[in-house]
């Protein structure tokens, strides 16, 4: 089947028992989407569909027909890093760096829909991803900046 | 400083979030198979037989594998070498592996290992370091100290019991640590593969490749220069990727026996299973005062439940005695210290290594002693601190302390003065201090080489290469690097690409436990890239007709101080120096001081220097509930120098975010009544705090560089968990007024606490351990020499000594 992922169509033939996050990393070589339990637990895995953050572990990858698939791959444009991405390295929000796709792509959704999104909003939209590293505090900061800088662009 | 103690983005950085960060199972090869291990589902018995012909006859099956093809026993310590790939003829609990499958494809090796038909011949398990010490079950190792005793220690500096008997005030508490698990986000992950001249190469999510490469080169029969270990970036660690794994070395004996690539990736529950986290530990300790609010004695005492294999366990079982000395002074000290093998998952190092649950107990009884005395208990602290530049009872050799400034910082912060003790009802403050070791004095396996070596390559372009065998597990250890390199050598980070964790390509550092990545491997980068320095110096004082004490390597030029004007660029010093000496290369080493300690048990808790926090928590402890919620953690963490401040309080939050969900609900428990089985094997039931319950977190790091530390630095890593959990254990008591002595602080125990007659909850009476021979030590104080009092241990000590 014809998949679209990060505004590329690709043909892919898969089985059709594999999950959207098996055909994104055995079949795609998009190994940027990780994974930490593969059922549905801890939101590392995370992936934009039609720009909402599901869990890909738990949507098959026939289940993608159609959809606009968004990746951590997909998050950079031609200008560089994404806001997110920036920060999240500049503010030391990835430790070891395994949970910041999902984290990313759980924050990107959440500016693109509310970029002056404040403390509580990122606190109660990321809690379904979870970090053993930094405690999520440099996680706040670094989306609250990219926030910023989105008002930011928007307004130049 | 240019670099070292501001906050440039760390190397790897971008690469993580852009998704290209090569973790372990993000590596394929072509032709590559998937390996399944078919692990026990009883929790102790013995092997009567393995039929694995149904697997093999199925389509897409290259190889099955069972114990005797990799008979030789190994383990992290010389002392417990007690595992075995494979198990040979006895399974120790429920997950142990018994066999494992190579196929085309995970999902066949999936269902090929459930072909495999073992039958056991079940043997009483044993559940509880209580079933062991009263032998009442079948021991579980042929080894150790009697029945399922896997070690006893009984040490004593000074006259512990007149310390005790001629106190004013006696505290004696039992206290309950339960076992937790490090959770890293990434499941532990192996590819392996058979080179063409028959090399092997192990890619691997592992903190320790050096002690990988003896496993495996032990258990696979090959010479380690046969063996490559890489350890990819590690998603995370936390002490739980630091044993040489079973599946690591069986996926390279499937390489072997294949002759294909082999990749295995544990699921969740076996990461769950695999575990090798935090000790369950049962503690008693028995702390004598003077009225004055000085400490006379403690004796401490200490039952470990070591699950079913030794892993690091004697290192436990001694940190669980060895650092209680550090913080406070303690004039005379005892330590009794026993772990038990158990028919459960084992348990090994996890983030403060032994120290957090004696921690735990400690500062419990010392906010308990400040009530009775009627001091604040900040105040009581300060009146006992370890002095700096000391040798405590124990031997152990301290530098800078800075723990009196953490306790003004954290309680001047938290206006812990003018509002302890007036808050409302349910409204707690609790204080809490630690202390860790900026790696281990000693490595595993005793000897004179260095414990981090790094090469550096100088490139004619200006370009420098950092080899070191550190891994990078988060921590930033090859941003220490860079930093470390850039900062000797003027240029900027981009300028330093380091080349890690390979054994292949680079020199040993040994691994990424024991606080010690920063302190060692620094020191070593120091050190080549002080020689490259002087190398370059050298060349380019001829060229310019300077004296080279004169030359300034900064902003990738090096010049005259006096002129800055007059110089030449990087790259041209680096032609320069090649030109005149020939391809440059430096390399530097790291080896710790010797310790004063000289007795047996002395190698565990000696550190180059000890590193210190203090912590404040606010909560709020509902009396009908018994839920706990933190409002705010204010930490002071004593670290010498910063070399990436942004990431030292990375590490520092990062600390404090895992002692909470310690102290709050992680836990490993287990159903005995059905076979021992893992209450929790998931990341939905094991609970760890989410964005939702961390609070606010204020962080301050006190610099007072160390002279042992490179640029002053010590650890930041392990150190800042420790205060947290009796931080809001002391805050509970703020709040209600109760005691809640066990850890994790669950509702239940909250409640129980305040319905029972003494406000406490936690466990019974402590056990008799039936200690029969205490090694008798003589402290500084007393005009000791380190070494034990019996003189037949000094001699053979000196014999051991001589011999080495």
């Amino acid at each position: 089947m014809v998949l679209r992922v990060n505004g590329e169509e690709h043909e892919v033939s898969f089985l059709p028992e594999k999950t959207l996050l098996e055909v994104l990393r055995e079949d795609m070589g998009l190994t940027g989407t990780k994974h930490g339990c593969e059922l549905g637990e801890c939101g590392t895995c995370t992936v934009l569909m039609d720009g909402e953050p599901v869990l890909s572990c738990l949507v098959l990858g026939l289940e993608s027909d159609g959809c606009e698939i968004t990746t951590v791959e997909g998050l950079a444009g031609p200008d560089g890093p994404h806001p997110l991405q920036r920060r999240f390295a500049e503010c030391g929000a990835a430790q070891c760096g395994y949970c910041t796709p999902g984290f990313l792509l759980a924050a990107k959704a959440l500016l693109d829909r509310e970029p002056g999104a404040d403390l509580p909003a990122i606190r109660r939209e990321l809690s379904g991803n979870l970090c053993r590293c930094t405690g999520y505090v440099q996680i706040f900061e670094a989306v609250e900046r990219a926030g910023a800088d989105l008002r930011n662009s928007a307004r130049s | 400083m240019r670099i070292i103690g501001k906050s440039p983005v760390r190397v790897d950085g971008l690469a993580k979030c852009l998704g290209q960060t090569k973790f372990a199972d993000d590596l394929a090869l072509p032709r590559m198979l998937f390996l399944k291990l078919l692990r026990s589902h009883v929790p102790h018995a013995t092997i009567l037989s393995i039929d694995a012909s149904r697997a093999l006859a199925m389509p897409g099956v290259h190889a099955v594998l069972t114990g005797r093809d990799l008979p030789t026993p190994f383990g992290i310590l010389p002392v417990s070498e007690d595992e075995h790939a494979l198990c040979l003829d006895r399974v120790r609990f429920v997950g142990d592996p018994v066999a494992a499958v190579a196929a085309a494809d995970e999902e066949t090796a999936f269902r090929a290992m459930n072909l495999i038909e073992v039958a056991y011949a079940p043997l009483a398990p044993c559940f509880s370091p209580g079933q062991a010490i009263a032998n009442a079950t079948p021991p579980i190792h042929d080894y150790g100290d009697d029945g399922n005793v896997h070690k006893r220690v009984s040490m004593e500096f000074g006259d512990v019991k007149s310390a005790l008997g001629g106190a004013d005030l006696v505290l004696d508490d039992t206290i309950f640590y339960e076992g937790n698990t490090h959770l890293p986000m990434e499941q532990h992950a192996t590819l392996a593969t058979r080179e063409a001249d028959g090399r092997v190469t192990i890619w691997s999510s592992t903190q320790t490749p050096h002690y990988l490469h003896k496993a495996a080169a032990k258990v696979l029969g090959l010479p380690p220069s046969r063996i490559r270990i890489v350890a990819c970036p590690n998603g995370g660690g936390f002490g739980g990727k630091s044993d040489p794994f079973n599946h690591e070395i069986v996926a390279a004996k499937m390489a072997m026996v294949t002759g294909r690539p082999v990749k295995v990736t544990l699921t969740r529950e076996e990461v769950f299973y695999c575990h090798r986290g935090r000790h369950a530990v049962l503690m008693r300790s028995r702390m004598g005062l003077s009225r004055d609010g000085s400490i006379r004695g403690i004796h401490f005492e200490s039952l470990l439940d070591g699950g079913s294999y030794g892993s690091y366990g004697v290192a436990s079982t001694y940190y669980t005695g060895a650092l209680q000395t550090v913080t406070y002074r303690v004039p005379a000290y005892r330590f009794d210290g026993v772990r038990a093998f158990t028919n459960k998952p084992p348990c090994g190092p996890k983030r403060g290594h032994g120290t957090v649950q004696p921690r735990f107990a400690l500062e419990i009884q010392m906010d308990r002693a400040a009530e009775r005395l009627g001091l604040d208990p900040a105040d009581f602290r300060l009146r006992n601190l370890q002095p700096a530049d000391s040798v405590t009872a124990n031997w152990m050799q301290i530098r800078t302390n800075q723990l009196g400034k953490c306790i003004e910082s954290v309680v001047a912060a938290s206006g812990w003065r003018e509002r302890r003790g007036k808050l409302a009802r349910g409204h707690g403050l609790g204080l809490a201090c630690s202390s860790y070791i900026s790696g281990a004095g000693l490595p595993i396996y005793w000897n004179a080489m260095p414990h981090s070596g790094v090469q550096l390559k100088l490139d004619r372009g200006g370009g420098v290469t950092a080899f070191c065998g550190a891994t990078d597990i988060g921590q930033g250890s090859d941003t220490v690097l860079a930093s470390c390199v850039a900062e000797v050598l003027g240029v900027e980070l981009l300028d330093v690409r380091v080349c890690v964790s390979d054994t292949d390509l680079t020199p040993v550092d040994l691994g990424s436990y024991s606080s010690r990545v920063t302190l060692m491997m620094g020191n070593a980068a120091i050190e080549a890239a002080e020689r490259a320095r002087e190398l370059l110096a050298k060349a380019v004082a001829e060229r310019l007709d300077l004296p080279a004490a004169r030359l300034v390597f900064a902003e990738n030029r090096v010049f005259d101080s006096g002129d800055p004007a007059r110089g030449v660029t990087f790259a041209d010093a680096v032609v320069l120096a090649e030109s005149r000496f020939g391809t440059i290369g430096t390399v530097g080493s790291y080896r710790p001081p010797r310790m004063p300690g000289r007795y047996r048990g002395s190698g565990v808790g000696p550190t180059p220097t000890y590193s210190y926090s203090a912590c404040v928590v606010e909560l709020l402890a509902d009396g009908e509930t018994g839920a706990i919620a933190v409002k705010k953690i204010w930490i002071a963490h004593d670290i010498g120098q910063a070399i990436n401040r942004n990431l030292a309080i990375g590490q520092v939050i990062g600390s404090v975010y895992m002692g909470l969900g310690e102290a709050l609900m992680e836990e490993m428990t287990y159903r005995p009544r059905r076979s021992g089985v893992h209450k929790f094997p998931s990341m939905l039931e094991y609970k760890s705090p989410t964005t939702m319950e961390m609070p606010d977190v204020e962080v301050d790091l006190i610099e007072e560089p160390d002279a042992m530390g490179p640029f002053g630095a010590k650890e930041a890593g392990q150190g800042p968990l420790l205060p947290v959990m009796p931080a809001v254990a002391n805050a509970v008591h703020g709040a209600l007024g109760i005691r809640v002595d066990q850890c994790p602080l669950t509702p239940e125990l909250v409640l129980q606490a305040l319905a029972s007659r003494d406000r406490r909850s936690g466990p019974g009476p402590y056990p008799d351990l039936r200690i029969r021979e205490t090694v008798r030590i003589m402290t500084p104080d007393e005009g000791g020499d380190g070494y034990e009092v019996d003189q037949k241990r000094k001699e053979k000590q000196l014999v051991r000594e001589s011999k080495s």
